[in-house]
């Protein structure tokens, strides 16, 4: 609500039909000073990424999924030998009761699992998903962005923001339509 | 007949055909439990609890879904371990005897619960008795021991000893007195008797008849002799199948003992002394006794045996021959002349091969003389039997190694003849009332031409008393149920007389009566207690004082001090065999050529025996010892025979399963027909069939299993017959084996030398046999450091040398483990429950193999390849190196079993324990968990003895002594072939026995360095006579 | 640069008699726009009404999972003991299907992570196909280790949990590895399928116009809306799931391996397990692949997305696989006849070649080395009928291959005294026949209401998907005019 009250507008949506004219349209923005923006397409297309201004430093995917990997390693081999040699110390077979060769399966399997899991949740909840609800989806012919069309949303959070000098803006970049978003 | 043996096909066919088809006959005759009358099963609906009806019900109505799910679910299940109906609320009755009884050595007297007693008491048999310690768990008899006082066991049993805990709580023993059907109690059926009484006293007996088996009980022989002191007309007959009449034809009634151990030479004519008979755990004993070799011992006693399939004692001779029924007088005949005995008729056109052992064999027994046995087979003639003791005389051998003695058992008599006059008479009509006592079943088993049962129908009286409402009784006017003898207050003398009192463990299940009781009420005092007949006889009726003490310490010993009789030295002295001169002359077989017909041989079953234990799952089972069948009897014929007679004979089994190819049979216009099983060592042309199966009301087990040979069997062709027609039928039959490969495959699980090459090298167990890889890695090789066991490590070894195959370890371990019976139809599929299996394998040619055993236990691996894989802990070892079950833990991947190279490990694949049937329930071993379906389970050495013995060393602080741990499979083993102790004691019997060089690893070489190691076998056969060695002998075995 | 805007350059030869080198037939058939894409895939889904084979392929499958269940029930209520395994022969169908199943699923996996990584683009036409593959393929083989337990209910004992008894599973033995390396296998292939197919959804949800579909379509696609940001988190995951997924589903196979390879039956006890465990597995896996896509692309009409040349891929990568195994045969006659010098292998293997069970050996080199042989010839491999065949061939002649390793081995190991036979029962055959069906049905379900092939990823293949000033952009026109 308060996010409402404060920008009654999300920002204003441009449409276009090609990759390109996203991708010129996005860095145009750029130069033009504009700063929150967002860009959406039905597939990944990394110069608009760069041009909206997400920098490959912005992704920490990675890092979850190394982390996840790291704990879920020492986990493993913890779970094992624990198991096996302190909670409940048996004679198997004649075997020390921690054969460190033994318990290579285990370790590398939990190393791959729990660094899996991080990776995909991070990456969701990093992209702030799942997210039922959206302004941008507000917007007619949004639909089309899993389609075929192209969108460049300039939101009201950004400084520059000036509704009628966006929609401007937007415009010169002959979109095949400019839209406002409501909040 | 043909109808009966088609059942017994379908029986297999249809795994419930049998019973149904047996109550069937039995309604249109008698009224058949399962439709008793309304009022009495519905008081047992009330005392059942209602699994038990359901059972029931089920059994009765099978729905489709079960026979469709798999043939051995719950109905046949039910049907194996037996119908249960009447037995609800009988745990409650498990009471001891009001009267005293006393245990082995002191104990509390009064029972303390978990505390199992040991009492002595002895197992009446035929010719004989076996002294036992029976334990009791809270009044339950659960386990037989032998005992170790009495001069027939010595501490060992056999299986049959083993098995009559189940005979005991066996649900389909007759549980009520009745007549014609109806049921009665004791007291109408004391009337009846008290009317026969006076009518046998004005009768002075006159067309009264006694049929009972052989007795050796002093009370009963004394009773029944004053019956017929008082009524001179009446006849005394006795009857048993498994009985052979040679010995006695040929000298009299005479008790004949051998002494084995003194003997360095035996030649066994066709005798089975290791196995069978009712002296064959002292004989194996001693035998086993003089055979010990050790790198210390110069000579080693040598054992022939001439017989013609191979039995138990032959698979464990040095040197074998086998010969047709019909050329073995021929045979004995030269053999005795070789050895210069007179009146002996050589046969004078023999084999080259008979001839070769003719030689070999006199020759070393007359250089051996007075250190020898000659030993003609029960069931040989009275012209073998008369031989063989010329031959002991001419050798020397009587008064030393061979001793004879006046009769053990009362007014012995031709079996034969006895049950002949008798049906005779019958027939006749010259008897008017008929007493069969303890459990003699002449419709079944009485030579076939007699017709006994029609025989029966002109008799206007019979009285029936045995365990089981069996074939006779339902001919009979009344059936009295017999009292099992560990129910019994009775007495019984060992075969060299040595007297034991028989007492119960526990009353009556169901109101059995002795024989003595019921043989009592047609005298004076017709009311006498079993207890007071065989205390009057022994004490004299006197009271307290001597007699008293006298009494208990018979009870408390088991056997009854001095009263063993004495030996007489000299044959003279039982002048019956001079009598025999005369009848030395072949006058058994007209001889034959092969090819004219084919012999016939008749031999009791191995495990089942004349058919009394035709109802014991235990024994039905049980391998037979040599072929390893089990749940059937089969025609044993040789390899060459069947191809001679296009029958399959084939490459390779299907796992347990052999679908064998059904022969006719024909004898003197009788007929049968068998499944053919293929017998190495079997002469061609002979085929062996075995007694006790075909029975039509054994019981739920017993009923329609195998075909009855009796059917072929006469008065004429008793023991052997010649002659017969063979054809093939064109059906096969499944027959379930426990193991189907016959050969070692060159892995040498049991490694064999002769004695000579022995000594030359005592180390052969662990050369280099052309496989290097059997030599067992070091203790210390290996990624990981080894465990270390410090106390109680405990070990066991098996001497091969000693063992014999009689399977009597894994009947004890059945009884002492609670291992469930699985049944043919999961015997086929190859899931038989034994902890402990005796493998055997041949080697040599087929015509001519040798047999040797090996019981396989698990071997608690200190690096148990089980243990390794198991996911969750079910199989671990302890710190003293057992390799522990935990039962419950258990998920049942079976992992452990597949990766155990031993394959010991067992898997309950379906609900094979029975939960509900309170026999069942009684009989088990308290210290043992039963286990149920999905659960994998295997010998461990008996974890609950060896923890008894270290509570009890804890008690009284100190360690655990050797020989405190007996193991159920050591204790029964009649020839101390298993020993079990504490290999880190450097004083035990077992780790001196893993010091010989003898000593080896099964498998060692797979580094699992197993507790369980195996001392080597060494044979002795004579060099002069020389070894068949086939070319194909593997080949050739295998495809057996 | 993102995996995605690879591509090669590739010059057309000239076209002789309407022939068609397949490995210069585009992954995509001409003329497709960014909508043309959107609209064939999605209205398979959204539009199409269901076919009649499709009604009749499930009634079959249904039946057939209808027998599973039935054997299922019995087989808990009655124990194991309804199938024919027996002493010797612990393991027999029930783990040969395990085993098998598991090698199916590899080939999804392999395609959707390694191939990726590979930047082979013409896995995108049927990567999400094979993955659903090897999700229910690995569902299958679930039930195996599960139902095969003496008593299924106490299955669960193999996980690691907590419990009063304080007893844990034993982690020394392979089972345990094995529950570990299945159950990672079956949670990540689900999540790659998952997250794969995220972008696809949202598509999906805003191209239906049935309320309750948006609504279900909505709820699975989490609110994706394309974001640019979450694009670039979206590849770099989507990237490491690949990355792991590698190594993972190549372990998989070897830790299956090792429930023999640590034991010591003869015939079990093998090093070379891992490999050529592996190796089968794909085999068998991109034999399914073909099975199951050949009719899928006619069905559905999608020769346009699944061309010539995956057809022809697949069929070489089955020849390298198939001649990998074949390999191994050979190395494990070899090793057991002439290398390992041990009596219990050598006997082993002449068990294998001429015991009881001979004749399934030799069917087995019949359909794993003598049939991929004839994939040498491209026209075969461009023949859909004779693949087919073919790939049903090599699937049976996998399934032996297990077979014959595990049960035939157990049959006779070391002591002969213990050596049986193993005879299947009828619900040895209703639960495989069973597992199949339920295959079938969930795949049914699948190409029903999933996008089966991925949207996003296609339309990245078209020229029109670089931004303009890309440098290959004008090669790749001229490949998709020529051809």
């Amino acid at each position: 609500m308060k996010h409402k009250k404060e920008y009654p507008i999300y920002g204003v949506m441009a449409e276009f039909d090609s990759p390109t004219a996203i991708m010129l349209a996005a860095q145009k923005a750029r130069d033009a000073g504009y700063r929150v923006m967002d860009a959406y397409t039905p597939f990944p297309i990394e110069e608009v990424s760069e041009a909206v201004g997400f920098q490959r430093k912005h992704n920490k995917v990675a890092l979850a999924c190394l982390i996840g990997g790291i704990l879920g390693g020492t986990g493993g081999y913890t779970l094992a030998s624990c198991a096996a040699g302190v909670w409940f110390p048996l004679n198997i077979a004649g075997r020390p009761f921690i054969p460190w060769p033994m318990f290579i399966p285990v370790t590398f399997e939990s190393t791959i699992l729990i660094a899996g899991l991080s990776a995909a949740i991070g990456m969701l909840v990093m992209n702030g998903l799942p997210a039922p609800y959206h302004p941008v989806f507000n917007v007619p012919g949004f639909s089309l962005a899993t389609n075929d069309r192209f969108f460049l949303c300039i939101e009201a959070r950004d400084p520059k923001y000036d509704e009628g000098a966006v929609t401007e803006f937007l415009n010169s970049l002959n979109p095949t339509e400019v839209t406002r978003v409501e909040g | 007949m043909m109808n009966d043996e088609s059942k017994g096909m379908n029986g297999q066919i249809n795994f419930d055909l049998p019973v149904l088809n047996g109550e069937e006959k039995s309604s249109s005759f008698i009224i058949h439990h399962s439709s008793l009358p309304r009022k009495y099963w519905q008081s047992l609906d009330e005392l059942a609890d209602s699994a038990e009806f359901d059972a029931y019900v089920k059994r009765e109505y099978p729905s489709q879904m079960e026979v469709l799910i798999d043939p051995v679910s719950r109905r046949s299940f039910m049907k194996l371990m037996g119908a249960s109906l009447g037995l609800a609320g009988l745990a409650a009755c498990t009471v001891q005897p009001k009267e005293d009884i006393l245990p082995y050595i002191t104990q509390p007297e009064e029972i303390i619960p978990g505390k199992a007693l040991y009492f002595a008491t002895a197992m009446p048999r035929s010719g004989g008795a076996m002294g036992l310690l029976v334990r009791s768990n809270e009044g339950r008899p659960t386990k037989v021991e032998g005992n170790p006082d009495h001069p027939a066991s010595l501490g060992a049993t056999d299986i049959f000893a083993q098995a009559e805990i189940l005979q005991l709580y066996d649900p389909d023993r007759s549980q009520s007195i009745k007549h014609l059907g109806d049921i009665k109690v004791w007291d109408d059926f004391m009337t009846e008797m008290a009317g026969q009484a006076s009518l046998m006293q004005s009768s002075k007996g006159e067309g009264f008849r006694f049929l009972t088996e052989s007795t050796t009980s002093p009370s009963f022989i004394a009773m029944m002799q004053g019956i017929l002191a008082e009524n001179p007309q009446a006849k005394w007959h006795q009857f048993e199948p498994a009985r052979g009449n040679g010995q006695f034809t040929a000298m009299g009634p005479t008790n004949v003992q051998y002494r084995f151990d003194k003997a360095d030479r035996v030649l066994s004519l066709d005798s089975d002394f290791m196995m069978g008979a009712g002296t064959s755990v002292r004989y194996a004993r001693d035998w086993a006794e003089k055979r010990k070799v050790s790198s210390s011992s110069t000579d080693m006693s040598r054992l022939y045996v001439v017989e013609t399939t191979i039995s138990g004692t032959g698979a464990n001779a040095d040197n074998r021959l086998g010969i047709r029924p019909s050329q073995f007088e021929g045979f004995v005949g030269a053999l005795a002349a070789a050895m210069g005995v007179a009146g002996a008729a050589p046969d004078t056109q023999l084999a080259s091969r008979q001839q070769e052992f003719v030689n070999a064999i006199a020759k070393d027994l007359l250089a051996t003389k007075g250190r020898s046995i000659v030993i003609a087979g029960e069931w040989q003639s009275p012209y073998v039997h008369a031989l063989a003791n010329k031959m002991n005389d001419a050798l020397g051998n009587i008064g030393k190694t061979v001793f004879y003695s006046a009769p053990v058992e009362a007014s012995p008599v031709d079996h034969l003849a006895s049950i002949t006059e008798l049906a005779q008479d019958m027939s006749a009509g010259k008897v008017s009332s008929l007493i069969i006592l303890g459990g003699v079943n002449p419709v079944y088993s009485a030579p076939a031409d007699l017709n006994f049962e029609i025989a029966m129908k002109k008799v206007p009286f019979i009285v029936h008393h045995g365990l089981f409402y069996d074939e006779t009784a339902v001919y009979s006017h009344w059936h009295v149920p017999a009292a099992h003898f560990l129910e019994s207050w009775d007495d019984a003398k060992a075969h060299d007389g040595t007297a034991s009192i028989v007492q119960p463990l526990i009353a009556p299940l169901y109101q059995g009566k002795t024989a003595s009781e019921v043989l009592t009420t047609l005298t004076k005092n017709p009311s006498l207690s079993a207890y007071q007949i065989v205390n009057n006889y022994w004490t004299g009726g006197a009271k307290g004082g001597d007699a008293e003490k006298a009494w208990r310490r018979a009870l408390n010993d088991g056997i009854i001090q001095n009263t063993s009789v004495a030996p007489a030295s000299s044959p003279v002295s039982v002048g019956a065999t001079s009598g025999t001169e005369g009848t030395a002359s072949p006058t058994m077989l007209p001889a034959l050529q092969a090819g004219e017909g084919f012999d016939i041989v008749f031999r009791p079953d191995q495990t089942i025996f004349d058919g009394r234990y035709a109802n014991n799952g235990w024994l039905q089972e049980m391998p037979k010892p040599i072929s390893t069948l089990t749940w059937d009897n089969a025609a044993l014929i040789s390899r060459a025979t069947a191809k001679k007679l296009h029958l399959h004979a084939p490459l390779q089994f299907e796992g347990a399963q052999y679908d064998a190819d059904v022969v006719h049979i024909e004898v003197d216009g009788l007929s049968v027909n068998a499944p053919i099983w293929i017998a190495p060592g079997q002469p061609d042309d002979t085929i062996t069939l075995y007694l006790g199966y075909g029975r039509e009301r054994a019981g739920h087990v017993g009923n329609g299993l195998g075909f009855n040979a009796g059917h072929v069997r006469t008065t004429k062709n008793y023991w052997f017959a010649t002659g017969a027609k063979v054809s093939k039928k064109g059906q096969t039959y499944p027959l379930a084996a426990t193991q189907v490969q016959f050969t070692m495959e060159d892995r040498d699980p049991v490694r064999a030398i002769d004695f000579p090459d022995y000594k030359k090298d005592l180390n052969y167990v662990h050369e280099d046999r052309g496989h290097p890889w059997l030599e067992e890695p070091s203790k210390d090789d290996g990624f990981f450091p080894r465990y270390e066991y410090k106390g109680y490590a405990w070990g066991m070894t098996i001497d091969l040398n000693s063992c014999i195959g009689c399977n009597a370890c894994m009947v004890a371990c059945v009884a002492e483990n609670n291992i469930p019976v699985v049944g043919k139809q999961q015997v086929l599929r190859h899931r038989q429950m034994h902890w402990i299996r005796v493998d055997r394998y041949y080697t040599g040619a087929a015509e001519d193999p040798e047999t040797y055993f090996q019981p396989v236990p698990c071997q608690q691996c200190e690096e148990a390849p089980c243990e390794l894989v198991c996911p969750v802990d079910a199989t671990t070892h302890s710190a003293e190196g057992l390799n522990d079950m935990t039962y419950n833990r258990c998920v049942g991947t079976r992992y452990c079993s597949n990766n155990c190279p031993y394959k010991v490990r067992r898997f309950n694949f379906l609900l094979f324990q029975d939960w509900t049937t309170p026999q069942f329930k009684m009989a088990r071993n308290p210290e043992v968990t039963v286990r149920s379906r999905g659960v994998m389970e295997k010998c461990t050495y008996c974890v609950q003895r060896i923890q008894d013995a270290k509570i009890q060393s804890e008690k009284e602080n100190r360690r655990v002594r050797d020989g405190d741990i007996i193991t159920a499979c050591e204790s029964a083993c009649p020839t101390d072939a298993i020993v079990f102790g504490d290999i880190n004691d450097p004083n035990s019997r077992v780790t001196r026995l893993k010091t010989d060089t003898r000593n080896y690893a099964l498998l060692g070489d797979l580094n699992t360095h197993p507790r369980t190691t195996y001392l080597g076998v060494v044979r002795n056969p004579n060099p002069e006579i020389k070894r068949i060695i086939d070319p194909r002998l593997n080949k050739e075995a295998e495809t057996v | 640069m993102s995996a995605f805007q690879e591509t090669e350059l590739r010059v057309a030869p000239p076209v002789e008699k309407g022939y068609r080198d397949p490995s210069f037939v585009p992954i995509i058939e001409p003329g497709h726009t960014f909508d043309s894409i959107t609209e064939k895939i999605s209205n398979i889904v959204l539009e199409m009404n269901t076919p009649r084979w499709w009604f009749g392929a499930m009634l079959v499958g249904s039946c057939f999972a209808v027998g599973l269940l039935f054997a299922l029930t019995v087989l808990v209520f009655k124990g194991i003991g309804i199938w024919g395994n027996n002493q010797p022969t612990g393991w027999a169908w029930d783990i040969t299907n395990f085993v098998w199943w598991i090698g199916i699923g590899h080939a999804g996996t392999l395609i959707s992570a390694i191939l990726f990584l590979l930047k082979q683009e013409w896995r995108n036409s049927i990567n999400r196909f094979s993955e659903a593959m090897t999700i229910f393929a690995v569902m299958c083989a679930g039930m195996f280790p599960i139902f095969h337990t003496g008593r299924p209910w106490l299955a669960y004992w193999l996980f690691p949990l907590p419990n009063t008894m304080g007893v844990w599973p034993q982690f020394k033995s392979p089972l345990v590895w094995d529950v570990f390396a299945v159950s990672t296998y079956f949670t990540l292939s689900l999540v790659y399928w998952y997250i794969g197919m995220v972008p696809d959804l949202g598509t999906l949800r805003d191209r239906t116009r049935k309320p309750l579909l948006q609504k279900v379509y909505g709820f699975l696609s989490l609110g994706w809306r394309g974001s640019t940001r979450h694009w670039s988190r979206y590849e770099t995951a989507y990237l490491l799931l690949a990355g792991l997924c590698t190594p993972l589903v190549l372990s998989v196979h070897s830790v299956v391996s090792m429930d023999f390879a640590v034991g010591i039956v003869p015939g079990w006890h093998s090093t070379i397990f891992p490999p050529y465990f592996v190796a089968g597995a794909v085999y068998s896996g991109f034999a399914l692949v073909l099975t199951l896509v050949i009719p899928a692309r006619r069905l559905f009409n999608l020769k346009d997305f699944i061309t010539q040349r995956h057809i022809d891929n697949m069929g070489k990568v089955m020849l390298a696989t198939g001649l990998i195994v074949s390999y191994s045969y050979c190395f494990e006659a070899f090793f057991g006849l002439v290398y390992a010098g041990n009596k219990y292998e050598h006997f082993m293997m002449m068990n294998r070649m001429f015991g009881p069970y001979a004749t399934f050996y030799w069917i087995l080199i019949l359909c794993n080395v003598i049939t991929p042989q004839f994939l040498w010839w491209r026209k075969i491999r461009n023949n859909t009928i004779v693949l087919f065949v073919i790939s049903i061939v090599v699937n049976i002649g996998m399934w032996l291959e297990r077979f014959e390793i595990i049960a035939v081995s157990l049959t006779r190991d070391f002591l002969p005294s213990s050596w049986g036979y193993f005879k299947p029962t009828i619900f040895d055959m209703l639960t495989f026949a069973g597992t199949l069906g339920f295959f079938l049905v969930m795949m049914l379900l699948f190409m029903r209401t999933m996008p089966m092939i991925p949207m996003y990823e296609l339309k990245m293949l078209l020229p029109a998907a670089r931004p303009a000033g890309h440098p290959e952009q004008g090669s790749f026109e001229e490949e998709v005019v020529s051809a």
